[in-house]
Formats: structure tokens, C-alpha cells, sequence
């Protein structure tokens, strides 16, 4: 009657294998993670105390490269250029998200064709996006074209060659393309709300721009947050759609430090400058991403 | 949100309908801002050059002509060799293929210890895999080149499947930990207690209810990998480069006369993988955004 | 089947101590019940049974075998689990066959077993279903036919009616006694339902932030219970606790009760605990069912261990067999439960008469029982 098994009361080793096992799935991923990104990190941070160029040299030498690159004009203008690219493209995106979120909440008949339309975008590579824009910007043959066409022949538009307004066009383009994600995030953020509260409001007998002002929109805060990370991490790693819309031209107006970075470290064989900018990089992105993971995994219970 | 929106009420007046109307109005308009640089694209990817240069951005193709379209495909100029952009579309597709299958399977696997098998210092170890996430590869680049070249696997294809596995390992690894953590752990208890082992559950009990996890995963990977240059245009070079980096070139190229029908047909070629997987499964690629929106 | 023996078992997750030195003992056959309000760790010590979790000290046996550093599958034990866990990409019957197949029981054997359970728990025709197909009762008894076809030494239950409605429960909680009593397997059981424990164990372990309270068989908690907490988690509605000072009176120590209208009367210590004169002047806690305060009738005249005392009555709870009753005794609430036709309306009088002869003591500062 007793149903057993021939192994059933085997001794422990099944116990220790089920205990080494997850550790050694792990280890690949482990290694991996501590020599591809911490080592990396540090063999990059070193470089960027060296005085490299072509070659990589490990004598320290100090803050050289630093001083070097804070004392670069070009370093400076792709700083102020992705500051400027960054806050337009965080303000704008996140605005436009939230009204087009809004919009597409009001039981639109339509809703699933418009979402897939704001959405596509995120779908191409920023080097498509680039190249399209590129060519809708071209000074001769473009929008400027089209107006003149349409019977503005004085109307003028020449920001892909200007050197004051290139960084607009990367503006332009990268909203373009992520407007729609940051609309899936806020759509996802309304779905998400305790429909009581809205009504407990209506009883209460707020109106409909109250509530939206009052209630809906201070409770997507933390949605609000997580699109203001994600999209100044874009912001900072931007550098296929510089790369593909002005190249970071005309000259070097419209760089960013990413571009600036793979410009120093692979075109022009000044290893030491390339690693010390990437590292002002990444102490940008930490000094983002850390209160912002601490947050998530504080919030993230996970039992 | 259900039923508090404009639409609600039952007093339909006249400026609730211009309300509503409005904002069809906006809606549309936004929309066929978003679709417009896709028309230009098929319209002047179908234009002659003769066209294009009488013409404007948004007229229609006098006659549709798909001369730019096979120029694009095997025969326009790309540095010194005019062979077209298809051998780089497959090294993209060879690129792709590999990674995504093998970064999904691991992220798989240790999505499942993670969020399963937890053992001490094992959530450390995730923070410490999380970490890698967020970092500007910038900063790997430089190493990560040296490294390459110290293995033989400079400016390979095999060289950029694995850089894309590693760095793609954390963002699978924290797509299945945060699905499996969703999945009750009396489930692994049960099957602990029937008798089942670690890869036994994994295998019988886990691997069949994460389809939808492995899809939203793929559709991420694949749209990450296909749509990469950052490590296409550092890594590879001439023969091994991937489509997003030929394309890129191809546009560039100064010589010669601009073909912007010819770019224009090579750019939707480029896209068309990653524009099938969102228009096949949209719901999914969404659900990936959402959840993997911690990279940048 | 088997015994369990579970000596001195502590459990730490970090600096926390969530087990405490817990010791129970258990006959094969026997039918235990851990009870206790939620994070009493209860489930901890379950899953350490079952090898969930492991053991910081102490040993766990099974019939005499140490199962202290065993593997749950090597424990020949079966659970069923508070969210049943049943996998949900296979049938029923894959679901119940599952374990047998990993143990690598013959087929047909398999098959007879699945059969045989299927009819004990009249599943047959479920066998074919995905989990997702089935309602809440029907996951229930998958869950215990895929631990019944192991025919394991010990069966271990987590909670499981906890997520069924009241009357399924009820319905639930008979057909699990009665399995019990047709298998004759010993049984864990945890839950947090004083009403479960009491009608399912054959021995109840109390346990509360880590520490056994009190373990022994469900009328001795109920009538002897060594706590406070015991003797205010077993029972529904819960013991009165009412404090009062001993005083003596007519050259003995007693325990005064206070009506609050000029009513009192005094119980004699003698009667409530071995050694009163400990307790002079003290501030004690009587403990007092509330069906053990009754209407004073005519019959409890010559009782010597019924006392009688005037209350106001401040609100009554018909619940259909009986009518609470409350009053304020010592200025604390008192829940009395009334015949019906006795009760009275709220804002009057009533003679309630005190059974002394179940009555207890506690003692307010540790809140340990006074014998």
C-alpha cells in the first residue's frame, strides 16, 4: 500500500545539490557583471587618471585629463547642448505625453489605432529617426520646400545647418520619437487609478478640471518621476540620433557628451580625455539613477 | 478609469459635444504629425530623383518606381564597396537571432533563482546586476574594445553577439524576476514537496506558464539589438557591421550625387523587422516598454 | 503514518527570532492544529516540518527517523497549501500523478492511485479540467487529492479553508475531519480560526510572537487555559476579564464584583485558586466565560457555586440560539449570553447568576494563570 520509490529516502545530497544549483545558474552572470561592467568601470576610471592617447598607458598622472577636458571648449558645448537637449526634451515629451494621455482616457472610439500610432516611433532606431528627420529638415528640399511651395517664399528654415539651432532639430526628432512612450507610461498610470476616489470626488461635486487637477494628475506622481528618470537616462546615453541627424555638426555645435566621448576616444586616438569624459558621464547618470533605484526598490516589495 | 470621464453624464449639452469634438480634433492632428515622416519615407523612397528634386516632401510619387528600393537593397555605395545594404541586414539578423535567444534563456534561469531560489546575499547580487542596467556604455567601451581584441573576437559578428548577451543579461534577468516574483511561491513549494528538483520545476512548472514573459523579452532584446549602433559602429567594422551602422554610412556618404530615395528606402529596411514585431505584437512590445523602461 | 516529535526548535530569520523553543509531541494518527492570530509563526513552524525552510536549532523527527536536514521530498510528507498551488498548465489529473511520476512509481500504480482519489474526494469528473476551469471548493479538493495520492506519513495543511466562503468552509472543514478519520494519517494543520482548531484537533498547539502558549487537547485549553491570551483567542465571543482588588470580608479573602447600582457581591477566593492568601490586597483578573453567566433562576438558589448580582443591561446581540448580553462589571465590559426568552431590553435590570465553578484567575502583570 505504501507508495515508494526506490530513492525515496535517499540521504541529503539532493538537498545540497538544490542549494548549490542556483548559485552556480548565477555564477556565469556574476562573473560577467563583475568583469564587463565593475572591472570595466574601473580599468576606465584608471585610464582616466593616465595621460593615454593612441594607447592605453596605466602611470597615474592625476586629474590631467579632467583639468584637460573642463578646460575643452567643445567639451563645454556639448554639456550646454545636452542641457538644453535635455530639459526641452523631458518638458516637452512629458507634457505632450500627459495631454495626449488624457485625451486617449476619454473613452476615444478610436483609442487603439491612436495609441498604436503615438507608439511607433519607439519602434525605429534612433539612426532611422535621424535619417528620416534629416531629410524632412534639409534645408533645400525639405519643409522649407514644401512652404516655399505652398506659397511662403520667403520662409526660411535652415536649423539642421546653423550652428546656434542644430541641437533643435535632435529636440524635434527625439520628441518625436518618445512622446508616445511617455504616453503609454501616463495612460498606464490612469488605468491604474482607484476609480472610487474619482467618484467619492464627483459626489463631493468637483468638476472635471478639479478633479483632473486636484486628484488624477498629483496622484501619477510617481509616474511623473519614473518618466523624468527614464527620459534624462535617454538624454545622457543620446548619441545614435545626434550621430545619424547632424553628426554633431555643423562643426561641433551640436555634440553631446556622448558623441563627444566616442569622438575623442576612437576618431581621434585621445584614450585618456575619452575615458574621463565617459566617466563625467556616468557620475551624471548616478547622481540620477540612485535615488531613483533606491526609491523603486524601497516601493518594491517583494516578498 | 471607468465612467468619470468627459464623455459622463447624462446631460449632453452643446459644450460637452464641442468638447469631445476638440479633442478628436487634437488627436488626429497629433496623429498624423506622428504618421507624416513615415509617408514621406514610402512616398520618397518611391519617387525618381527627378521626382523628388521637382517635387515636395509630402506630394505623391508621380509614377511609384522600386529602383531606389533595389538600388538600397544590393547595389547603392556603402564606404568603398556598392553592394547594397542586404549583407549588413543579415549580419544584423545574425547578430540579433543568437543574442536574443541566448540573453532571454539566461535571464530566464536567473529571473528564476532570484526570484525563487533566494539564498543569502542573493537580492545583493541583484542590486549588484541591476546596477549594470543604468550605466552609459561609454564607459565600458573603451575596455570592452581591448577586451576583443585580447580574445580574437575584434570587429567580429561573435564579438558583438556577446557584448550584446552581457549587456543584455541584466534587463532579462530583471524581466523574469519580476514575472516569476508574480507567481506564488507555494506553486515551488508544492512541487518541492511532490519531489521535483531545481530544474525539474523550472523545466515542468515555470518554463510553461512564462510565454507571455518570453515573448514581452524577445520583443525587447530584438528591438534593442536590431536598432543598436553604439556598439555596431565601435565593434564591428566594414564587412561585420550591422544594418542601423551601414545605414547610417550610406546616408553619410558624401560622394557622389545624394540619392535621398535611395536613403529613404535603405532607412524603412532597416526598420521593417522591428516595425513587423510592433505591429504583430504591439500589446507585447508595450508591455516590454513598460517594464524595461529602466534603460535608457 | 507516523509521529511527529518536534524538540526545541528555534527559528531566526536575520535577528529576528520568529520560533521561539517550541516543543510538541504527537502521536501517529493524531490529528494537531496550530492556532494562532497572524505572525505567531505558525506557518514558519509548518514549513520547517515540511523543509520549506531550515532549521536555525532544535530537531524535527518523524516516527523516528531525523528529519532535521532532510529534503521536503525525502520527508514523505504532503501539504496542501492556503492558495492550493496547483500548477496551473497541467490537468487535474496531471496535477495529482505529478508527484508520483517525479518519485518514478510505476505507471499503472499511478494510475490506480489517481483513480482511487479521484473517488474518495468525487473529483472524477474534474480530472480532465485546467485549475483555471475549476471553482474555488473544487481547487480545494484537487489540493487534497494530489497530497492524499502520496499517501505520505504526515500530511501537512497550511491555512486551506482560508480562502473559501463561510459556508464551503464549514462544509470543507467536516469532509477534512472526516478524511482524517478514513485515512488515519497524523496531520498538521494551521489556521488562524479558533472555531477550525477547536473542532478539528485532536491536540491544539496556541501559539503567539513565537512561543507555545499552550498545547493540549481542545477541552483542556478551552476549560483550563494557562493565559490570558489563551483563554482570550479560544471561544467565541471571548472570555471576560474582569480586575478587581481582593478584599477581605467576613474574615475571608474575596474577589468583588460590582454592579455599578449599588449592587455587589463577593466570591470567595477558596473557591477560585489553592493558596488565597497569596493574594491579599492584590489586584487580580477573574476569568469568566460568557456562558457561564446565565439568568439567575430559581434552580441556582441552592447552588453554592452560583452567585447572583442585579445588573443594569446596557445592549443586547440576539445571534438567533442565544442573546448577548452586556453589562459593566468593575466598570469593564461583560458579555453575558442569555436564553433568549430570559434576555431583558437594554436600559433595565437583570439578576445574572455567576458560575464560580469554572471561573479563573490571571494574573494581570504576566497574565499567567493563578492556580
Amino acid at each position: 500500500m505504501k507508495l515508494q520509490s526506490p530513492g525515496n529516502f535517499r540521504n541529503t545530497t539532493s538537498y545540497i545539490s538544490d542549494r548549490l544549483l542556483p548559485k552556480l545558474v548565477l555564477a556565469p552572470t556574476f562573473v560577467s557583471t563583475i568583469l564587463f561592467v565593475y572591472s570595466f568601470i574601473l580599468w576606465t576610471a584608471w585610464i582616466s587618471f593616465t595621460k593615454s592617447k593612441m594607447l592605453p598607458r596605466y602611470e597615474l598622472e592625476g586629474l590631467v585629463q579632467y583639468i584637460k577636458l573642463f578646460a575643452n571648449d567643445r567639451w563645454w558645448v556639448a554639456s550646454k547642448n545636452l542641457l538644453i537637449f535635455g530639459s526641452l526634451f523631458i518638458t516637452i515629451c512629458t507634457i505632450l505625453g500627459l495631454l495626449l494621455a488624457i485625451f486617449l482616457d476619454q473613452k476615444i472610439r478610436i483609442e487603439g489605432a491612436l495609441r498604436t500610432i503615438f507608439l511607433y516611433p519607439m519602434a525605429l532606431s534612433f539612426i532611422v529617426t535621424g535619417t528620416v528627420w534629416k531629410w524632412i529638415l534639409n534645408p533645400s528640399h525639405g519643409v522649407e520646400k514644401l512652404m516655399q511651395d505652398m506659397g511662403f517664399s520667403s520662409f526660411h528654415f535652415d536649423w539642421l545647418v546653423n550652428s546656434d539651432m542644430a541641437i533643435y532639430t535632435v529636440v524635434i526628432a527625439g520628441v518625436w520619437q518618445s512622446t508616445g512612450f511617455v504616453m503609454a507610461l501616463f495612460l498606464a498610470g490612469l488605468r491604474g487609478i482607484d476609480d472610487s476616489i474619482i467618484k467619492a470626488a464627483q459626489i463631493d461635486g468637483a468638476s472635471l478640471p478639479r478633479i483632473y487637477t486636484r486628484i488624477i494628475i498629483p496622484s501619477l506622481r510617481p509616474v511623473f518621476f519614473s518618466t523624468v528618470m527614464i527620459l534624462s537616462h535617454i538624454a545622457i546615453k543620446s548619441f545614435d540620433l545626434v550621430v545619424a541627424l547632424t553628426g554633431g555638426g555643423p562643426g561641433y555645435s551640436s555634440d553631446v557628451p556622448a558623441t563627444f566621448m566616442y569622438s575623442f576616444a576612437f576618431t581621434r586616438g585621445r584614450l585618456g580625455m575619452g575615458a574621463a569624459s565617459s566617466m563625467v558621464m556616468f557620475g551624471a547618470v548616478l547622481a540620477i539613477i540612485i535615488p531613483y533605484l533606491y526609491s523603486e526598490l524601497r516601493s518594491r516589495d517583494n516578498g | 478609469m471607468g465612467n468619470y470621464s468627459l464623455s459622463q453624464g447624462n446631460h449632453k449639452s452643446v459644450a460637452m459635444i464641442f468638447f469631445r469634438t476638440a479633442i478628436y480634433v487634437i488627436l488626429i492632428i497629433t496623429a498624423i504629425y506622428f504618421l507624416i515622416p513615415l509617408l514621406i519615407m514610402i512616398f520618397t523612397s518611391l519617387k525618381s530623383m527627378d521626382d523628388i528634386r521637382t517635387g515636395n516632401l509630402i506630394s505623391l510619387p508621380r509614377e511609384i518606381s522600386f529602383d531606389a528600393w533595389k538600388s538600397a537593397w544590393d547595389s547603392s555605395c556603402i564606404g568603398v564597396t556598392c553592394e547594397g545594404i542586404k549583407g549588413y541586414f543579415w549580419n544584423s539578423m545574425k547578430i540579433t537571432v543568437p543574442a536574443v535567444l541566448i540573453s532571454t534563456f539566461i535571464g530566464a534561469a536567473n529571473g528564476y533563482v532570484f526570484s525563487k531560489w533566494k539564498f543569502r546575499g542573493s537580492e545583493v547580487l541583484f542590486s549588484i546586476l541591476l546596477l549594470g542596467c543604468f550605466i552609459p556604455f561609454q564607459i565600458i567601451l573603451l575596455p570592452m574594445a581591448k577586451m576583443l581584441g585580447t580574445i580574437g573576437l575584434a570587429q567580429t559578428i561573435q564579438g558583438l553577439i556577446l557584448v550584446h548577451i552581457i549587456y543584455g543579461l541584466a534587463f532579462t534577468t530583471l524581466f523574469f524576476r519580476n514575472f516569476y516574483v508574480t507567481i506564488p511561491q507555494d506553486l515551488v513549494n508544492a512541487a518541492k514537496i511532490d519531489g521535483a528538483g531545481f530544474f525539474r520545476i523550472f523545466f515542468k512548472i515555470m518554463l510553461p506558464v512564462s510565454i507571455p514573459i518570453f515573448v514581452v523579452c524577445i520583443i525587447w532584446q530584438t528591438t534593442q539589438i536590431w536598432n543598436d549602433f553604439l556598439f555596431g559602429v565601435v565593434f564591428s567594422s566594414g564587412e561585420t557591421q550591422p544594418v542601423t551602422v551601414a545605414l547610417n554610412n550610406l546616408v553619410n556618404t558624401s560622394t557622389g550625387v545624394k540619392k535621398y530615395n535611395v536613403d529613404m528606402a535603405a532607412a524603412i529596411i532597416a526598420a521593417l523587422p522591428t516595425l513587423a514585431v510592433y505591429i504583430i505584437a504591439g500589446k507585447y512590445f508595450l508591455r516590454g516598454l513598460t517594464a524595461g523602461s529602466v534603460k535608457g | 503514518m507516523a509521529s511527529l516529535t518536534i524538540e526545541n526548535v528555534k527559528k531566526q530569520f536575520g535577528t529576528v527570532e520568529v520560533l521561539k523553543d517550541i516543543s510538541i509531541d504527537i502521536a501517529h494518527g493524531e490529528f494537531l492544529v496550530l492556532v494562532g492570530p497572524s505572525g505567531c509563526g505558525k506557518s514558519t513552524l509548518l514549513n520547517l516540518i515540511a523543509g520549506l525552510e531550515t532549521i536555525s536549532s532544535g530537531t524535527i523527527k518523524i516516527g523516528d527517523r531525523d528529519v532535521t536536514s532532510i529534503a521536503p521530498k525525502d520527508r514523505d510528507i504532503a501539504m496542501v497549501f492556503q492558495s492550493y498551488a496547483l500548477y496551473p498548465n497541467m490537468n487535474v489529473r496531471k496535477n495529482i500523478s505529478f508527484g508520483l511520476e517525479t518519485r518514478k512509481i510505476p505507471k499503472p500504480q499511478i494510475e490506480q492511485q489517481v483513480t482511487k482519489v479521484a473517488a474518495m474526494l468525487q473529483i472524477e469528473s474534474l480530472l480532465d479540467r485546467k485549475p483555471a476551469q475549476l471553482s474555488g471548493g473544487q481547487r480545494q479538493r484537487v489540493a487534497m487529492g494530489r497530497a492524499l495520492a502520496r499517501d505520505p506519513s504526515i500530511f501537512l495543511f497550511d491555512e486551506p479553508l482560508s480562502n473559501l466562503d463561510a459556508k464551503l468552509r464549514v462544509e470543507m472543514r467536516a469532509e477534512i475531519k472526516m478524511l482524517h478519520q478514513k485515512v488515519g494519517t497524523t496531520i498538521v494543520y494551521v489556521t488562524h480560526d479558533q472555531i477550525e482548531a477547536m473542532t478539528l484537533a485532536d491536540r491544539i498547539a496556541i501559539m503567539k510572537d513565537g512561543v507555545l502558549e499552550q498545547f493540549g487537547m481542545p477541552r483542556e485549553i478551552y476549560n483550563n487555559p494557562a493565559s490570558m491570551f489563551v483563554a482570550g483567542f479560544i471561544g467565541s465571543p471571548s472570555m471576560n476579564f474582569i480586575s478587581g482588588e481582593i478584599i477581605e470580608h467576613d474574615g475571608e479573602l474575596q474577589f468583588p464584583l460590582d454592579a455599578q447600582n449599588g449592587e455587589r457581591c463577593h466570591m470567595p477566593l477558596k473557591d477560585l485558586c489553592v493558596n488565597p492568601h497569596t493574594l491579599a490586597k492584590r489586584t487580580v483578573v477573574l476569568g469568566i466565560r460568557p456562558e457561564q453567566i446565565s439568568a439567575f433562576s430559581s434552580t441556582d438558589q441552592g447552588n453554592s457555586s452560583v452567585y447572583k448580582l442585579t445588573c443594569p443591561v446596557q445592549i443586547t446581540e440576539p445571534t438567533g440560539p442565544d442573546t448577548l448580553v452586556f453589562v459593566q462589571i468593575n466598570n469593564q465590559k461583560t458579555t453575558c449570553r442569555i436564553h433568549p426568552d430570559k434576555a431583558v431590553l437594554p436600559g433595565e435590570s437583570m439578576a445574572l447568576g455567576f458560575d464560580l465553578s469554572k471561573a479563573i484567575l490571571f494574573d494581570p502583570k504576566t497574565e499567567k494563570r493563578i492556580h
